[in-house]
């Protein structure tokens, strides 16, 4: 579950998962072609690492792996403080004045909405929006063979593997896409946000407001947060209102406005965002009576316009029964296991107990490279980055390294540039191990992963490229621009 | 269990059921009973367990009287009481995993055969392990 649950201490506080130099040593494959188990001495072998912390994703960890946000957090944090500033300014100004003019409930009623905002906020912002983890090395290997199966038959050409499945619920036809960079065909209503790099389940959007992508698990908290500042933002705004209409009872507007000038910053903050808060909350009551998401109204999946046959195989039938299953229906528990440990040795991780919810560690393999900055004093370490340029897929020379992103490898070879980054790294590795790629994808490459990400075609800077962001040659195929 | 648990892929082949969405976006494997297990495993056997699986998903996913006070009640506490109680859906996934684990020790490892629980593998596939015959021992 989310932050909080655990009742023991937390190990301090803020630290994201890739702003640590301390790299991690995690399992490979064919342990047989890796030396190093024997050559770390037995205290770092000990280390545990939190499976947070190798999680492949670009999102922001706190409190040890309670917490769970996207990258960019600053606009969250712009939320909180208005939020926080203006009701402060009502509870220190207009309160004190109207609950001995009128009634103590009003201070009384803007406590409870206040802590139901921060709660509802804090639940959006903090948790799991019901991220999809990575498809195992296993899992992946078993679709690409699958996939590859039907292209048997023509060996010379080059046929893209079936991007697609098409499934059919409840009389409608529903596609599902293939996620490069997740290895899985996603779900129905699943969708990969780009800025977190995550495959979401019932993925909505992705909020900068909340610093977090909204989805299955925390629609509800982001509706009932959107629901309650606006009722907020009202009552603060009627209160002000009150209380700057009975100050200009005695005296006149002018005065009461100068000896009340709280009254005016809470008048003019609620007005310039009721508008916008009011219409949000109004379109999502929309999308959740009639069980759409964001994403799926943008897209206009389910309307008329596609066909006469095209409805919305998820709505329940009636408004109720919508509002009642988004509501009020089960919210799976987080399937990342973001608290347990990763184990070194095997392709699994051990279960601490944490909810039952452990996923496959599909994490693979190779840090190795990690473990030879391990072995070297931190300071080399960073000389080492810093040494090292590296080419991005679409061919620019960058001597800016790529942030780590919890992982000092990528979880997979596909789509990722990190992973030429890594080669590189691998190749100035001190240790003089050979390269770990073979290692990682076994020498027979390509033979791991989907055909589109062939570890031949990398080397060989044939144009097999991830979505990135402008790569128009790529979106078709790629997840990461798919919205 | 641990150290079943730690089986490396070099050391068993795997079979995976993936996910049935015709009924919708709920958790649902498919029943079809792979060829890789013919002559291992009896397929009755096999059905009723995923079968049985599948009917405790559904319990967890269905919006029964239960799940909406559930829900209500954590409302009305500002969702903190989420803090201190495991949801429905949660009681059920563990309802799995221990039942997993009972088909485990009592039919599948037997026959040679491990089953993972699929929230393991982020409830996106059903994988089964052919075991080798050193995990047999």
């Amino acid at each position: 579950m989310e932050y909080g649950e655990d009742t023991t201490s937390v190990d301090g506080c803020s630290h994201s998962s890739p702003s640590s130099t301390r790299d991690v040593t995690v399992s490979t494959q064919s342990p047989s072609k890796l030396p190093e188990p024997e050559e770390v001495p037995s205290d770092k072998m000990a280390k545990k690492v939190r499976r947070w912390e190798v999680f492949p994703g670009k999102n922001k960890f706190h409190c040890n792996g309670r917490i769970m946000m996207a990258r960019q957090t600053g606009i969250f944090y712009l939320t909180c403080t208005l939020i926080i500033v203006t009701s402060g300014l009502f509870f220190g100004f207009d309160c004190v004045y109207l609950a001995q003019h009128v009634t103590p409930a009003i201070p009384a009623i803007g406590g409870a909405l206040f802590i139901f905002v921060m709660a509802t906020l804090f639940r959006t912002s903090f948790s799991d929006p019901g991220v999809i983890p990575r498809a195992s090395l296993d899992e992946a290997a078993e679709l690409e063979r699958q996939m590859e199966v039907p292209n048997a038959g023509s060996p010379g050409t080059y046929r893209p593997p079936p991007r697609t499945k098409e499934v059919v619920i409840k009389g409608q036809v529903v596609k599902l896409k293939y996620c490069f960079t997740c290895k899985l065909f996603r779900p129905p209503r699943a969708s990969h946000c780009s800025l977190c790099d995550n495959c979401v389940d019932r993925f909505d959007h992705h909020c900068p407001w909340v610093g977090n992508c909204v989805g299955k698990r925390n629609y509800r908290y982001f509706y009932l947060f959107i629901l309650s500042l606006s009722v907020h933002c009202i009552y603060i705004f009627a209160c002000v209102l009150t209380n700057l209409i009975l100050r200009a009872q005695q005296d006149n507007f002018l005065t009461a406005m100068k000896e009340s000038p709280a009254s005016v910053i809470e008048a003019i903050v609620c007005f310039f965002s009721v508008w916008s808060i009011v219409g949000l909350a109004g379109f999502h009551s929309y999308l959740v009576a009639s069980e759409l998401t964001t994403n799926e109204d943008i897209k206009g999946s389910f309307t008329a316009r596609r066909g006469a046959d095209s409805f919305n195989p998820y709505s329940k039938g009636s408004i109720f029964k919508n509002c009642s299953q988004v509501l009020c229906g089960p919210v799976p528990p987080s399937l990342l296991d973001r608290r347990g440990y990763v184990v070194p040795d095997s392709s699994q991780a051990h279960h601490t107990g944490n909810m039952g919810t452990n996923t496959a560690p599909d994490l693979p393999p190779p840090a190795v490279v990690t473990t030879a900055d391990e072995m070297l004093p931190a300071g080399e370490n960073v000389k080492k980055r810093e040494m090292i340029s590296y080419q991005t897929p679409d061919g620019t020379i960058n001597n800016k390294l790529p942030p780590l992103n919890g992982t000092s490898s990528p979880p997979t070879c596909g789509g990722r540039k990190n992973h030429i980054w890594d080669m590189t790294l691998n190749q100035l590795n001190y240790m003089g191990r050979s390269n770990n790629h073979a290692a990682i994808h076994g020498t027979n490459p390509g033979s791991v992963y989907p055909q589109p990400y062939r570890h031949s075609d990398y080397l060989s800077g044939t144009s097999v490229l991830p979505a990135v962001k402008g790569n128009k040659s790529t979106m078709s195929r790629g997840c990461s621009t798919d919205f | 269990m641990d150290n079943m648990a730690r089986l490396s892929s070099s050391q068993c082949t795997k079979v995976f059921l993936q996910r049935d969405f015709t009924e919708g976006t709920g958790v649902r494997f498919q029943n079809k009973f792979p060829q890789e297990l013919e002559g291992k495993i009896d397929r009755a056997i096999l059905e009723r367990t995923i079968n049985t699986v599948n009917s405790i998903y559904l319990e967890a996913e269905s919006l029964s009287g239960r799940t909406y006070c559930e829900s209500c009640f954590a409302c009305m506490t500002a969702y903190i009481a989420y803090l201190c109680m495991d949801t429905h859906y949660e009681k059920c996934l563990k309802k799995v995993a221990r039942y997993i684990e009972e088909q485990n020790k009592t039919v599948f490892v037997q026959q040679g055969l491990m089953l993972v629980d699929p929230a393991e593998r982020g409830l996106r596939v059903f994988e089964i392990c052919i075991l080798t015959e050193q995990q047999n021992r």
